[in-house]
């Protein structure tokens, strides 16, 4: 299986990211923010950092990048999309996930372990966990408190689209959201960074959890 | 003219020593280029000789002092390039964009050298928390520091910090890079090939940053405030996409040398890439991309604009390195050539309008002055215990000592510093030491920064030398084998007596730990002229040490992790130090914690560290960890052996109870009860082991004096009668968030 991690000016999680696909047994594959080309990705990752610096908003001008078409196009087809972090914002200032990253409540940038409830296995993303497990992940971010209207809030909980969960709150999210999903399940953003504890040799495997369960999206 | 060089901070004697020569009179852009290059921050013209005492050489080292950065070999062809700097005047004015600009410039340092910078680490002094400028300057500093580093995606892994009312006024920003390279790949910064193109690469040049070399040479006054426009502004996003663009650069072996842009511009950097090679350097002044109009030639040559940094390039290879710049999204621009002359000459409509001898810039006079031993240190060295009485409740003091700013966790610091970013984080922030891996092999490496000002100030000799032993101690405890050191000497105004004289003598505690430990000085960089109308900083050398795991999962940390666990003390070599003079109470406690924050005084005469016991001790530690027998141990420092047991409580969630075999009494012996529990004697490790091992500890340690002090069990934090509370307690005071009320 091939799997993008697209490279924006500024993304900093680019290389852990195509190091994780590497360990979770897939083949990583560079994707250039100004080549309009998957390069034949069966799943792609919008990777962690500070896109175009995050000037402006987090996301807002990545949105506009060139590879930005074919990753819509794919999405639209049902293609497999995991945005983390840094991806999750550019995921949303694109409209392929509703809501909206703030800033932190307390003000502070965040780097810290939290536990999340994984809440659906209803996505290419979490297909592989329980529902109800949970993990120990990392985050770290400035904006991550996750934002909706109500009436999107109420749509998400009564659709199963919250993905994950925080047991503790770290940032302000509405309703405690760490990750939620497309209409279509395939586009996930998640906060936390499941790559960074892809690595026994860093004490924690559990965000292969996530990460590998894409691989029962293989095309045979 | 006499204004004019007085107003660049050039002396008359330096003023005549220019007219010599050059064997005339300089005009005004050469005068600014002697100024930059001549200030201290530039020409260590105060502490070169003092600094030619640091000992140098080691089997491990690839590049000493006089490059960007250090290098040392690391072993399966990796090396570790690294560096201190201080960003101390910039961000007492502006701590933000100073703290930032501190990052962004020693990351500039460590790719020079060819290395992908990995690691970030921060040594900070501050005046307590109780002034509300205090509290900002903190507050703004660590978020120009996490503003910075978590954009350009290096992790922030380790650091320290402390309150100090001597560093009210004039705060302490110093900025350690590692980075990590394979030994063919490094890159030197000498210019050779006449006829070689010289590439501007990053952001344009604009007004920033003019003579902040100069600025960063003299003592800070209410005028400071007004040289705001004296600080750089950064941007780590520009700064990314440097790292990356000459990475790839260098990678496609498109570079005959690399220098980093910092303090002094263009000039500084051109000019020693010019004396390096023993060549010249024509600058085409007009050719730099500007970022405001109307510059003056000497603004182009002197700015301190961020995120640049100079290459030499072949003819034949400008279109590519051009075409990766453009890819990239940063500048390229050639801006001169190497030439045969040895002049820095600064062209502008093809006309020189400066040129100077790229020798004299790099070669700033040099000042030899007497080491007088100041009167104070008489004054302060006194003291009697019998004036400070013993305190009757000791939970109470344990909890205000752990609850002090200077003791408590950092985790409120760490925790707004991408610590996890490259995925190589090995053991986190909050241990004596940083611990990474290098990706695709079982190797790691470990660092820490440490420093000791209040020691410093009471003896500079001891405080010096015990500052290498702290950071000795640090890397063995989590197994790491140290290889050298880079260091940043903070410090006040060395044409003072005082001030040379702390200056002197530190750097020769220094090195005399470093000959007895076998750990060479690399790199460095001098802070002088800390000084404000409130008087001089404590004289603050900050040491930053690089050691090797050859099995990075063989590591310790301090936090207290099984229950049961057998906790031990190890002090020393037996037999112990017998027939010597037992140390008084006093001795013993000077220049602690536990005197500043239970007593409000920094006063004594701290016992100079036993260098040998050190060594014994560190390198027995490190084996224990190495062999896998131990994962928790951490050395006393700090708040003394009780703060120690608390602080390893309070991480591990655990509590800890006093039972050995020694008796309270026994422990104590001839010492007061507040001297015994808080004392900070130096070579002093605690280390803890499941009780199925306990056999095979006591046999590593035969030979060597310690003590079973306790049991790691339940929740409660108990020595004897005299410490009992629940670990909640211990972590409602230990954790308080250092941003909060206080």
């Amino acid at each position: 299986m091939r799997v993008g991690v697209t490279i924006f000016p500024g993304s900093n999680c680019d290389r852990d990211a195509l190091h994780a696909v590497e360990l979770m047994g897939a083949e990583p594959v560079e994707l250039w923010h100004a080549d309009a080309d998957l390069k034949g990705s069966d799943a792609v990752i919008v990777p962690g950092g500070f896109s175009y610096g995050d000037y402006l908003r987090p996301g807002a001008i990545a949105r506009f990048a060139k590879v930005m078409v074919p990753l819509e196009e794919f999405a639209g087809d049902g293609g497999p999309v995991l945005g983390v972090c840094n991806g999750f914002q550019v995921l949303c200032e694109a409209h392929l996930l509703p809501g909206a990253l703030l800033q932190n409540i307390n003000m502070r940038f965040a780097c810290d372990r939290v536990r999340v409830r994984v809440e659906t296995t209803e996505t290419p993303w979490t297909s592989g966990c329980e529902r109800g497990e949970e993990l120990t992940l990392p985050i770290a971010h400035n904006e991550g408190n996750y934002f909706a209207d109500p009436e999107t809030l109420a749509r998400l909980e009564g659709e199963d689209r919250v993905v994950l969960r925080y047991l503790e709150n770290p940032n302000g999210s509405a309703n405690d959201i760490a990750g939620v999903c497309s209409e279509g399940r395939n586009v996930v953003g998640v906060m936390p960074h499941p790559e960074r504890v892809s690595d026994p040799a860093l004490g924690s495997d559990e965000g292969l959890r996530i990460l590998r369960s894409v691989l029962a999206e293989a095309r045979v | 003219m006499q204004e004019t060089y007085s107003a660049l901070g050039l002396s008359d004697a330096e003023y005549d020593r220019i007219l010599e020569l050059l064997g005339r009179a300089p005009n005004f852009l050469e005068l600014s280029l002697f100024s930059v290059m001549w200030s201290e921050h530039c020409g260590y013209k105060n502490s070169r000789p003092l600094l030619k005492r640091f000992p140098n050489d080691g089997l491990r080292v690839l590049q000493g002092p006089g490059e960007n950065a250090g290098v040392v070999e690391m072993g399966d062809g990796w090396a570790l390039a690294f560096k201190v700097e201080s960003h101390n005047h910039p961000s007492a004015v502006e701590p933000y964009e100073g703290a930032a600009t501190g990052v962004g410039g020693i990351i500039r340092d460590i790719l020079a050298m060819g290395a992908r910078p990995v690691a970030l680490l921060d040594s900070l002094r501050f005046g307590p928390l109780d002034e509300e400028r205090n509290r900002y300057l903190f507050r703004e500093v660590v978020r120009g520091i996490g503003g910075y580093g978590n954009a350009v995606g290096v992790p922030t892994v380790s650091g320290e910090v402390e309150f100090s009312r001597a560093y009210s006024g004039n705060p302490l920003v110093n900025a350690m890079c590692v980075g990590l390279i394979r030994t063919e790949d490094l890159v030197r910064s000498r210019a050779t090939g006449e006829g070689n193109l010289v590439v501007l690469l990053g952001s344009k040049t604009g007004r920033d940053g003019i003579h902040g070399a100069t600025f960063a040479s003299d003592e800070l006054s209410e005028e400071s405030e007004s040289r705001r426009s004296n600080v750089q502004v950064g941007d780590p996003f520009a700064e990314k996409m440097l790292i990356e663009c000459c990475l790839k650069l260098l990678q496609e072996d498109l570079l005959v040398s690399l220098q980093d842009l910092g303090a002094a511009g263009i000039t500084s950097s051109a000019s020693e890439m010019a004396a390096g090679g023993g060549v010249g350097i024509d600058i085409e002044v007009d050719s730099i991309p500007r970022r405001e109009s109307g510059m003056e030639p000497f603004e182009a040559m002197i700015s301190e604009s961020q995120e640049r940094m100079l290459a030499i390039v072949e003819p034949d290879n400008k279109e590519k390195v051009l075409a990766l710049a453009e890819r990239y999204g940063i500048g390229g621009t050639v801006v001169g050539r190497v030439a045969g002359h040895g002049d820095l000459q600064v062209i502008e409509d093809g006309e020189v309008v400066g040129s100077v001898p790229a020798e004299h810039l790099v070669d700033a006079p040099v000042y030899e002055r007497e080491v007088v031993r100041p009167a104070y240190l008489d004054e302060v060295q006194k003291l009697d215990l019998e004036t400070l009485p013993e305190p009757d409740d000791y939970n109470e003091v344990l909890l205000n000592m752990l609850a002090h700013p200077n003791l408590r966790s950092r985790r409120s610091i760490f925790g707004q510093y991408d610590h996890e970013v490259g995925t190589n984080t090995v053991v986190r922030p909050g241990a004596d030491a940083a611990v990474m891996r290098i990706k695709g092999t079982k190797r790691g490496f470990a660092m820490t920064t440490d420093g000791r000002g209040r020691h410093c100030y009471l003896d500079p000799r001891g405080g010096g030398a015990a500052t290498v032993a702290e950071a000795y101690r640090n890397l063995s405890c989590v197994g790491a084998e140290p290889v050298a050191i880079t260091n940043c000497l903070n410090f006040g105004n060395p044409e003072k007596p005082d001030g040379y004289y702390q200056l002197a003598e530190c750097i020769e505690g220094m090195s005399e730990a470093c000959e007895a430990f076998g750990v060479p000085v690399v790199s460095g960089n001098v802070s002088l002229y800390n000084e404000t109308a409130r008087g001089s900083i404590y004289p603050t050398p900050v040491v930053g040490m690089v050691g090797i795991l050859e099995d990075v999962s063989r590591h310790a940390t301090p936090a207290f992790k099984r229950e049961g666990d057998m906790v031990v003390v190890v002090i020393g070599k037996m037999p112990p130090l017998r027939g010597e003079p037992t140390p008084s109470n006093e001795d013993r406690i000077a220049g602690s914690e536990y005197l500043e924050i239970v007593h409000g005084k920094v006063a004594g005469r701290p016992l100079p560290p036993d260098l040998a016991a050190e060594k014994e001790v560190a390198d027995l530690v490190r084996g224990l960890v190495r062999s896998g027998l131990v994962d928790t141990a951490h050395d006393v420092s700090g708040g003394g052996l009780v703060a120690t047991l608390a602080e390893m409580s309070a991480i591990g969630g655990i509590g800890f109870e006093f039972d050995g075999e020694v008796e309270i009494g026994e422990l104590l012996g001839t010492r007061r009860g507040d001297v015994a529990l808080f004392e900070e004697k130096g070579a002093v490790f605690l280390l803890a082991v499941s009780s199925e091992r306990w056999d095979d500890l006591q046999d590593a340690l035969v030979g060597f004096a310690y003590g079973w002090l306790g049991t790691i069990r339940s929740n409660r934090f108990r020595i004897g009668d005299l410490v009992n509370m629940s670990v909640e307690e211990l972590r409602e005071a230990y954790e308080r968030d250092l941003f909060g009320g206080n």
